[in-house]
């Protein structure tokens, strides 16, 4: 497999009155073709705003990514202008929005959003972009999905306009489809049905998919590697298999076991991670999980450790690894 | 076949019964035109639901987004003035009171609500939103009385009683929804509706929330109706579980009845629906994918309201609507297929 995206000591910075929120802070990682990486974190944790610059799309005043590369297919994104980057959007990166109520345009009907994309970037005439517009929306299971073409978003349920979504990111062929939180505003029933959806549509075209959010459960059923977020830094990545079953980082563990499962025996009392996550302007010295974390030592006061080897391509940002990853193993052996 | 039969009924006479909800309607009318309103049709939230609850324990109501759940809360609390059928909380009719009665009986029926962004006044301090049910339902009777109060409401749901002049935008969600879990107890009272009280929240601090219910529940004995659409929470803290599509509900069981055997084809399709977090077991799990949207509950479809999206449907299905019978020892499931 080759190497799609990588992302190398991303920075993406917000100006605000109050001061520098620092909502990625030297983010490095990368995708492979045809793979799906998983950004998992708690709300405010950056992980949105990482994949955001990679599209450029983050919001200039306030934002602004201050360092870093982005290399796509060897391209440096960051050093296109603007008219280069609008190729690459919607063209060969295709993203997917968490609110399909908001992110399709109301007045204009769902054949015309759809043939935009595929007239400007893949010249097309108008009357074979809307052909190729049906069948992808066929692709993605709307029923009698020509005679729709003239309708409305409203005229569509929220799993329906999630699909139109996917259609429509997939409808240039890209090679990368970045969703954002793509089902977190659906019902579990429906969640299921889009996370198929977009999973057999990417399989078929050999598309990569950076699905971010903040469902455990999403990432175990869909992801090939993970990367955990916290504080606007990856503090842990790995294989699917390595993080939920030898987790290196406190915050990885932290999570595992504040979520109650359906397939355990039901526990007394959850695990949660005492306090709440730090403000990003006012970030503690060295470590960021310091003041929630129950391993903490000495050294995390001073200095931010950094990612460190755990296993086969699994890298832990944690002075104490080996310390979490046996309380895990004992707390495994105890269910 | 009467109304009786139907109802899933206590196992024991005499256990003691907090909420007994005999079938309730709840229908909104759909009006139509600019001058002359003229009804037109019916929503039907909430259509014919039965169910009690027993002092001390919770009902976990789970269903998808517009099943009626939240109106079948509201109904109890009679924040809605149901269509028809009866609500009964702790032998007293509360669908006969009006708004005068009500309002004592309110100190005993509390709400949690999701949000905890909107459903805190952004112009009251902490304080004075904890305060002010004491102050409504007149149990204070000095200002220092008030304050005592106060801090000690704040002190219980883990909060810091100098936070009380703070407004809510100076906290965190996890700490305004201890602000809405700190006014739910201040009337000492004996029922909580959780209306999907931690689902806005991260995981970390939604633990956080669901120990601190839990641990209000031991030390008040609470009962709780925990509405939720998560199933791994719901059973994670009830006793007992309730699923509702469309208005009805389709299968009540114990908790752990409901999810080592679940009944309805439904259940059985919400619960393969959602994902574990362990990329082994999901591996090897088998998922039941649901075909379609729930219809428009303007407009439900004829017999059993499953029956467009149900993988085992059959022609009998479209005919009737299926009564919740006792399939197993009360396990109580509305299909006639099971």
């Amino acid at each position: 497999m080759a190497t799609l995206l990588e992302v190398k000591d991303l920075r993406t910075h917000f100006f605000t009155p109050e001061g520098v929120v620092k909502s990625v802070d030297g983010v490095s990682y990368d995708v492979q073709e045809g793979e799906t990486l998983a950004i998992v974190g708690e709300s405010g944790c950056g992980k949105s705003v990482s994949a955001l610059s990679v599209m450029r799309l983050v919001a200039t005043p306030p934002g602004k990514i201050v360092g870093g590369q982005v290399l796509f297919e060897g391209q440096d994104l960051l050093k296109l202008d603007e008219d280069e980057m609008r190729k690459v959007r919607g063209n060969r990166i295709g993203m997917i929005f968490q609110e399909p109520m908001t992110s399709l345009n109301p007045v204009l009907t769902i054949g015309r959003q759809m043939t935009e994309s595929m007239e400007l970037h893949l010249k097309l005439n108008k009357s074979a972009a809307e052909k190729r517009a049906a069948e992808l929306l066929a692709m993605v299971g709307i029923p009698d999905a020509a005679r729709r073409l003239p309708d409305y978003p409203h005229q569509f349920s929220g799993g329906m306009r999630q699909r139109v979504m996917i259609a429509m990111a997939m409808s240039c062929n890209p090679k990368l489809l970045i969703a954002d939180e793509p089902t977190t505003a659906l019902d579990v029933t429906i969640q299921a049905q889009i996370l198929e959806v977009m999973q057999r549509v990417a399989k078929e075209n050999n598309t990569a998919i950076i699905i971010i959010t903040h469902n455990l459960g999403v990432v175990a059923r869909y992801a090939n590697r993970v990367n955990v977020m916290y504080a606007g830094r990856i503090i842990e990545r790995g294989s699917a298999k390595d993080i939920y079953k030898n987790p290196h980082h406190p915050y990885t563990l932290g999570l595992l076991k504040s979520v109650p499962r359906l397939d355990l025996p039901k526990k007394e009392k959850l695990d949660p991670i005492e306090g709440f996550p730090p403000d990003l302007i006012a970030l503690p010295p060295g470590c960021s999980f310091r003041p929630r974390c129950k391993f903490a030592v000495e050294k995390c006061m001073t200095e931010f450790p950094p990612l460190q080897a755990a296993g086969q391509g699994h890298t832990a940002a944690c002075w104490e690894t080996q310390k979490v990853n046996a309380s895990f193993v004992q707390s495994q052996k105890g269910a | 076949m009467t109304q009786v039969q139907r109802a899933p009924q206590p196992q024991q006479k005499g256990e003691d019964i907090l909420v007994d909800v005999k079938n309730l309607k709840m229908y909104f009318p759909v009006m139509q035109g600019i001058m002359v309103q003229r009804k037109i049709a019916d929503i039907k939230a909430v259509d014919d639901v039965t169910f009690y609850i027993k002092r001390g324990e919770t009902l976990g109501l789970v269903g998808e987004s517009g099943c009626g759940k939240t109106t079948t809360g509201r109904c109890i609390l009679q924040l809605y003035r149901p269509t028809s059928g009866s609500v009964v909380f702790d032998g007293q009719d509360l669908m006969s009171m009006n708004a005068q009665q009500l309002r004592t009986m309110r100190r005993r029926m509390q709400i949690i609500f999701q949000d905890p962004y909107s459903s805190l006044n952004p112009r009251m301090t902490a304080g004075n939103i904890v305060g002010e049910p004491l102050v409504v339902h007149k149990l204070v009777k000095s200002k220092q009385e008030y304050r005592d109060k106060v801090a000690e409401l704040l002190t219980t749901v883990g909060l810091n009683p100098y936070m009380a002049d703070r407004f809510p935008h100076e906290f965190s969600g996890g700490q305004r929804q201890r602000i809405g879990v700190a006014r739910a107890i201040a009337t000492r009272p004996e029922f909580i509706m959780c209306d999907e009280a931690v689902s806005a929240l991260d995981v970390s601090i939604q633990a956080q929330i669901i120990n601190l219910l839990q641990d209000l529940q031991d030390q008040f004995n609470l009962t709780y109706l925990f509405i939720a659409h998560d199933l791994s929470v719901v059973r994670h803290i009830s006793d007992r579980i309730a699923v509702m599509y469309l208005g009805h509900v389709v299968e009540i069981a114990d908790r752990n009845e409901l999810y080592a055997n679940p009944l309805h084809p439904y259940t059985k399709a919400l619960l393969s629906a959602v994902p574990i977090p362990d990329p082994i077991v999901e591996a090897q799990r088998e998922r039941i994918i649901l075909q379609g949207d729930v219809p428009s509950p303007l407009r439900p479809p004829s017999g059993c309201v499953f029956h467009t999206r149900c993988p085992i449907m059959i022609e009998e299905c479209k005919g009737g609507v299926p009564p919740l019978r006792e399939v197993a020892p009360n396990h109580w499931a509305a299909c006639i297929r099971v």
